[in-house]
């Protein structure tokens, strides 16, 4: 029998330390809506989806009222459109539309899948998705877009990583009047994952299951207090292992969520994703634990040795608690969405330099980072080459989500709302890589034995 | 299937009678209460089974929560299983 202390221990979690499930999202493969005519399979996209995730808000909603724990985000995540457009030709943004017009058919706020996996090179449909990013996100709203640009198996395509660079440009420039939101919703991956339930980056891989259910956890603010009770002169082991016993609790939640959801959804159950996400609520950021677990403020030195620790705790702890865990399962270091983040920026303590460092330690990349808007393309094409390597020799995930502030510098914020915060503008070292940059080809893939 | 039934809020005449009438409106049979009352708060737990209930437990959720809003008290309804999986390998 579950005891009061037990009771009041969960319920004090959800309350007071915002534990919650940041997202189900339901991964539909659209392989078998692929049609030469593009007016055809977007039509059948637009039923296929409507009709697998007719229920998925709804389900969302009663699990949340019967276990009372939020469920924050419904998504749906879908087959990289740039195979469909490989099979049908014409414009990707009546694509793009048909995806937009769907997730507010079902109700959920983001679909990802806008993407195309160009690590080796690219087919005529990624190249005609990539080029229409910038149009297919000013003119849609819930649609979220990827692009892999290496893997430790393939190396990085610099000719994809160069056109980034000026995408992520464009995005902003397109959505200018909308704070360049644009470039909020782009990311770009090394060694993307095929079951990530996150936005912006979430595509169901071509390797899944025709429709799957998975889950992504959330809770920085119940690993923050549980350090928080640590007794003063505790030591870096047991501060790990409170982290673990935490992880442990706040995965078994989304377990239960994904298994319950998947039931009734009558849909198999993925994976849980065991990441830490913060949001910019107080009392919920992965810095402020940083913080608790010793540092002045995050971005000090010692900051990545700490992120270090939590990012393999939070796993270790995550990994017993689920049958199945996949996606990017580690902690979240968007800048704009952590308070912790935001005031450690504001007070010059956490720069670009040092993120890039944290990124090679954790999930998952330079993610919601405000740059000036004069910045040229080639030196975010410089910033994705740097965070594809890293991703590439450490065989992780890294990923690149800046948004340049159009008509801002250094100094100024990007005011987003919601769940995506506020960004300060930050410093960018703007020494030029374009010659490096305009080489173009491929960076060989990296050696993986030899390792002395 | 059972539910938690978590009660806060001030002190006042009648307020385990009065949660425990509704529970018995709804067919829910209280298995065990547990309740404290700190200086002038109260805080309740009960557990209830909720296999014989005549609502679905999401109107249940609803109901006790209105019930509590018009009383100054905080009433929550989760299904025991959250409470299982987070403490009980």
């Amino acid at each position: 029998m579950i005891n009061s202390k037990e009771v009041l221990e969960t319920i004090h979690m959800i309350q007071d330390q915002h534990l919650d499930i940041r997202t189900i999202t339901m991964g539909i493969s659209l392989l078998d809506c692929a049609d030469p005519d593009i007016e055809k399979s977007c039509d059948k996209v637009y039923a296929k989806i409507t009709r697998l995730a007719r229920d998925l808000v709804k389900t969302g909603v009663d699990i949340e009222k019967e276990y009372g724990i939020p469920i924050i985000n419904k998504r749906i995540s879908v087959t990289p459109i740039s195979v469909l457009v490989a099979a049908s030709g014409g414009d990707p943004v009546l694509y793009a539309k048909t995806l937009d017009r769907a997730a507010k058919t079902v109700g959920v706020n983001f679909i990802g899948g806008y993407s195309a996996l160009v690590q080796k090179g690219f087919t005529a449909g990624d190249r005609a998705l990539i080029e229409s990013i910038p149009r297919a996100l000013k003119e849609t709203e819930h649609v979220c877009s990827s692009v892999n640009i290496g893997s430790t198996k393939a190396g990085i395509n610099m000719d994809a990583v160069a056109w980034m660079g000026d995408i992520i440009r464009q995005c902003a420039e397109e959505t200018a009047d909308q704070n360049c939101f644009g470039a909020a919703k782009l990311v770009v991956f090394c060694n993307a994952v095929d079951d990530n339930p996150f936005m912006a980056g979430a595509f169901h891989g071509v390797g899944e299951g025709d429709v799957v259910l998975n889950v992504g956890v959330s809770g920085p603010g119940v690993v923050r207090a549980a350090v928080a009770g640590a007794p003063e002169d505790a030591d870096l082991t047991q501060i790990a292992e409170i982290i673990k016993k935490t992880a442990f609790k706040i995965t078994r939640m989304g377990q239960l969520v994904g298994t319950v959801a998947s039931e009734r959804l009558g849909v198999p159950f993925g994976i849980v994703d065991l990441s830490l996400a913060p949001t910019p609520a107080i009392g919920d950021s992965v810095a402020h634990i940083l913080e608790e677990i010793g540092l002045e403020s995050c971005g000090g030195y010692g900051t990545t040795a700490a992120l270090a620790m939590l990012n393999d705790a939070v796993k270790k702890g995550g990994v017993m608690a689920s049958s199945r865990v996949g996606g990017l399962s580690g902690a979240f270091i968007p800048v704009s969405e952590d308070a912790g983040m935001i005031s450690a920026v504001r007070e010059g303590s956490l720069g670009l330099e040092k993120l890039e460092a944290m990124t090679a330690v954790c999930s998952v990349g330079l993610d919601m980072i405000v740059i000036p808007g004069d910045t040229p393309s080639e030196v975010i094409a410089g910033i994705i080459a740097d965070e594809a390597a890293i991703g590439m020799v450490n065989s992780k995930t890294t990923a690149v989500r800046v948004i340049p502030a159009i008509g801002k510098r250094e100094g100024e914020e990007l005011e987003f709302g919601g769940l995506f915060g506020t960004g300060p503008v930050m410093s960018v070292n703007t020494f030029s890589p374009s010659k490096f940059i305009k080489r173009g080809g491929q960076i060989p893939a990296p050696l993986q034995s030899l390792k002395n | 299937m059972r539910a938690v039934i978590t009660v806060t809020g001030k002190d006042t005449v009648g307020i385990l009678a009065r949660v425990s009438t509704m529970c018995a409106k709804y067919q829910a049979n209280v298995i065990e209460v547990s309740q404290t009352v700190l200086q002038d708060m109260f805080a309740m737990i009960m557990m209830v089974d909720i296999d014989q209930i005549n609502c679905e437990l999401h109107e249940l959720v609803d109901i006790m929560r209105t019930e509590g809003e018009k009383n100054g008290l905080v009433i929550q309804v989760m299904h025991e299983d959250l409470f299982n999986s987070m403490h009980r390998i």
